[in-house]
């Protein structure tokens, strides 16, 4: 008896010490950014940082090239995802005979589940050239192309999310205003999509926090070209991403060199992106949580 | 008012059909993906192709190192991730009271899921292979994808567990079960689907991963088997960013063959978790 | 009665509240005797069920956030914070108002119990399997499905299912609560001959799922409202002559 006693104490200690594990990995990621990153802040003055010259070789560490890039194809890849992404969840929550709805769902999932390394793969040999002669290009290896593979990325995140806040919403609401005499095509514009909006809004920006942090596919076809986009043009031209400079860079360097230094910064600024995002998503869903408890009780 | 009513059906029928029109935009590519691969990748495989090293610098021969150490490193992400995972996973769903720290735990796997993967490998570049000494290792690419899928494994154990009816635990524990036995002997058996079906799932995605082991564990070419955890290895993911980027004039078949590899890996691993889930439903008790 | 049984189980001003301010008891006193059924009834959300998980301590897996006064089982207060859960719920076993068979076999359900308790023995574990199953009127039924999954059970084979795997513990106190809400008059009269013959041997507190049950069934009767309790006393006395008139307006069906 005592032995059980014994046993199951050290086991529960043991799921407790499991169960806090994800605060300490998230603590241990950023100080080990941080020790390998900070030194860049005080090795490499701040105006350089905010510069538009990317040229390591030569100690130019100016990040807004990178950083630029990675805005032209998060923006691009939003204007695949979202719309895509949500008007598949709304097929697949609320029209979707079921036969349809039990064949799209494992589709996606699937997509969810192919390495971004093989989209990379299909987007050099068969994207890249395709768009370059569709288009009158001198490359297909460019933002653009970057953009359609990241939006296709990230169409399995904002479906699966957007789907499940859909589910959510009461079936209740959905008859009464069926009652009401709504259409099936106004109760979901009227009541299901205002009533998920949150969940909706949840799902956008992990489907964008999902784009700002791929790496493979994006290095793969955007042309790896450190130059600050401008203007709608830039979508056409070889661009370089955050990641994707921490991809290809990292294995050439030495260790505890500027350049080591630098690419951590990358990260560091990668990592606080994530967090915003995330922590922004979080406290939406919270605060609907939250509501949904006051309402019970 | 007929009109009117006429109108709304129309603007339904027109609504429905950028919807269908909208999902089928997104999986038809998922389609032609898997059928292009397949089908341009299907002539390079051969007995040869997958248990052979490579030859004439990777433009001939097989992959055998690179299946080898795939399989490797989904093992050991394995190893670590599942009892970290399920045992967070329990420590959620059985016994973390309503607490500011329970919140920050719940906040903390939120954004481990969002850290970039890259950023992963530098993580663990930084911490396992310099720190920790471990150098460019499947120990060291193991254990940052192992931390990787660990939120991806904790959400959907605790998922499967939180779907157990309370009512079993109220059960056992009145029939004199202390809280232990009732996870162990009760509540986790009727998990045991659930929880597979996400380790799958989650593995199929750290197998696939290429940035977390870039500094990690990967090795460009490296034709003998890896011996012990601490040597670097080949890897499946890597091999194709190899092959279709950084060689020039490789052939296009053992690219497309690479490719099919990695693809036939993953739908193995969809197709197994669908067996199990719905295996799973047909036979569930409650 | 002229010559009472000896009091089983004592609770003396027994307090107590849930965080969300939901059903609650107000300064509860009631002796229960060994070797009797007492009845607790009145309408829903008078402190029945709370009462029941309180002697087993069954609320301590819910949200408790005050409780006074005094549970003794044999003259020991079972809400002292030293008190062995384990032990407790062994001597005090309960079967709920929905019947919950654990997701394994006949037999697995009834030795489920034992097992945790040590009991590792098969004779002894076929002798207990039998035995309650004999005592619940379930034996006839399922002597050949021993090994078939618990869920296979129709609903009322389910419930008395549940009964005995309560009385396969040996245990000294049975509560029940509603057992019989969701079975069919059958079911319903075979777990009442059932209970009739058990408490020659244990003290069996019933929540029963109507006044008429409560009629049939109880030698003491507990009348309890908004978590107080109305009267107390011998089932013939206080369903013939109630004293109190909020008692007689219930049994008489005046409020439900």
């Amino acid at each position: 008896m005592s032995e059980t006693t014994r046993s199951e104490f050290v086991l529960t200690r043991l799921i407790k010490a499991a169960g806090y594990s994800s605060i300490l990995f998230i603590g241990l990621i950023f100080f080990f950014l941080l020790r390998e990153g900070a030194p860049a802040l005080v090795e490499i003055p701040l105006g350089s940082l905010v510069a538009a010259r990317w040229y390591p070789i030569e100690g130019f560490f100016g990040l807004l090239p990178l950083i630029g890039g990675s805005i032209v194809v998060t923006i691009g890849a939003t204007f695949v995802a979202v719309p895509l992404g949500l008007l598949t969840a709304i097929y697949i929550a609320e029209v979707a005979p079921r036969p349809a709805r039990e064949l799209l769902k494992p589709l996606v999932e699937l997509l969810a589940g192919l390495p971004s390394v093989m989209l990379g793969f299909l987007g050099v040999v068969a994207l890249a050239p395709y768009l370059r002669k569709l288009l009158d290009l001198p490359t297909g290896l460019a933002a653009f192309t970057g953009s359609l593979l990241l939006g296709g990325i990230a169409i399995p995140t904002v479906v699966s999310v957007a789907e499940d806040a859909l589910d959510a919403v009461p079936r209740t609401y959905r008859e009464a205003a069926k009652a009401l005499g709504a259409t099936k095509w106004q109760i979901i514009w009227r009541v299901t999509l205002p009533a998920a909006r949150s969940g909706v809004l949840t799902a956008v920006m992990l489907g964008i926090g999902r784009v700002i942090g791929e790496t493979m596919a994006v290095m793969m076809v955007t042309g790896n070209a450190p130059v600050v986009p401008t203007g709608l043009a830039a979508l056409f031209r070889p661009i370089r991403t955050m990641t994707a400079t921490i991809a290809a860079e990292m294995g050439e360097v030495a260790e505890g060199s500027v350049h080591y230094h630098a690419l951590f910064l990358i990260g560091i600024l990668l990592f606080l992106i994530s967090l915003g995002i995330n922590l922004l998503a979080a406290s939406v869903v919270f605060r609907q949580r939250t509501r949904a408890e006051r309402v019970l009780s | 008012m007929a009109l009117n009513a006429q109108r709304r059906r129309i603007t339904q029928q027109v609504g429905f059909g950028v919807l269908l029109l909208a999902a089928l935009l997104t999986v038809l590519p998922i389609a032609l993906i898997v059928g292009l691969i397949l089908w341009r990748g299907a002539p390079a495989i051969s007995l040869e192709f997958l248990t052979a090293a490579p030859r004439d610098g990777m433009k001939a021969g097989g992959i055998l190192p690179a299946i080898v150490g795939t399989f490797w490193l989904t093992l050991g992400t394995a190893v670590v991730v599942v009892p970290f995972g399920v045992g967070a996973a329990v420590y959620l769903s059985e016994y973390a009271p309503e607490s500011r720290w329970t919140r920050l735990i719940r906040i903390a796997i939120i954004n481990l899921a969002g850290v970039p993967s890259v950023v992963y490998g530098l993580f663990g570049l930084g911490l396992f292979v310099l720190f920790l000494r471990f150098g460019t290792s499947i120990l060291a690419g193991s254990l940052t994808l192992a931390i990787m899928t660990l939120p991806v494994i904790i959400s959907t154990a605790e998922e499967a567990l939180r779907a157990v009816p309370q009512s079993f635990r109220v059960v056992s524990i009145s029939l004199g079960g202390t809280q232990w036995q009732t996870i162990r002997r009760v509540v986790l058996p009727q998990a045991v689907p659930g929880i597979l079906t996400g380790v799958i799932l989650g593995l199929e995605r750290a197998a696939g991963e290429t940035a977390p082991i870039l500094f990690t564990a990967a090795a460009f070419f490296l034709p003998r088997l890896p011996g012990s955890p601490f040597d670097a290895t080949m890897a499946l993911p890597y091999h194709l960013f190899v092959i279709s980027t950084q060689v020039p004039g490789m052939p296009i078949q053992l690219q497309y063959g690479t490719a099919a590899v990695l693809l036939g890996f993953v739908l193995v691993m969809n197709l197994l978790a669908t067996v199990v889930r719905s295996r799973a439903r047909a036979r569930r008790q409650w | 009665m002229s010559n009472p049984d000896p009091v089983k189980v004592s609770i003396q001003h027994l307090s107590l509240a849930y965080s969300d301010g939901k059903e609650s008891l107000r300064n509860v006193s009631l002796d229960v005797r060994s070797h009797a059924i007492t009845v607790l009834f009145g309408p829903a959300g008078g402190g029945k069920s709370t009462l029941l998980r309180t002697i087993n301590r069954l609320n301590d897996l819910t949200d408790v956030v005050h409780v006074s006064g005094s549970v003794r089982l044999d003259g020991e207060d079972i809400l002292d914070p030293a008190t062995d859960l384990i032990s407790l719920r062994r001597r005090v076993g309960m079967v709920f108002a929905r019947p919950v068979v654990l997701p394994m076999s006949v037999r697995q359900n009834l030795t489920y119990g034992l097992e945790l308790a040590g009991e590792r023995n098969p004779a002894r574990l076929a002798e207990l399997v039998e035995r309650s199953l004999r005592a619940a009127a379930l034996w006839e039924e399922v002597e050949g499905r021993l090994d078939d999954p618990a869920i296979s059970l129709s609903g009322g084979q389910q419930q008395r299912l549940c009964l005995a795997r309560v009385l396969a513990l040996e245990p000294e106190v049975i509560m029940l609560d509603e057992p019989t809400s969701g079975l069919d008059p059958i079911s319903t009269g075979k777990v009442e001959t059932s209970l009739q013959e058990l408490k020659h041997e244990y003290t069996l507190l019933l929540v029963p799922h109507s006044v008429q049950q409560a009629a049939r069934t109880a030698d003491y009767a507990a009348f309890m409202l908004e978590g107080e309790l109305i009267e107390f006393g011998p089932g013939k006395d206080l369903f013939t002559r109630p004293q109190e008139q909020r008692t007689e307006d219930y049994i008489e069906g005046r409020f439900g």
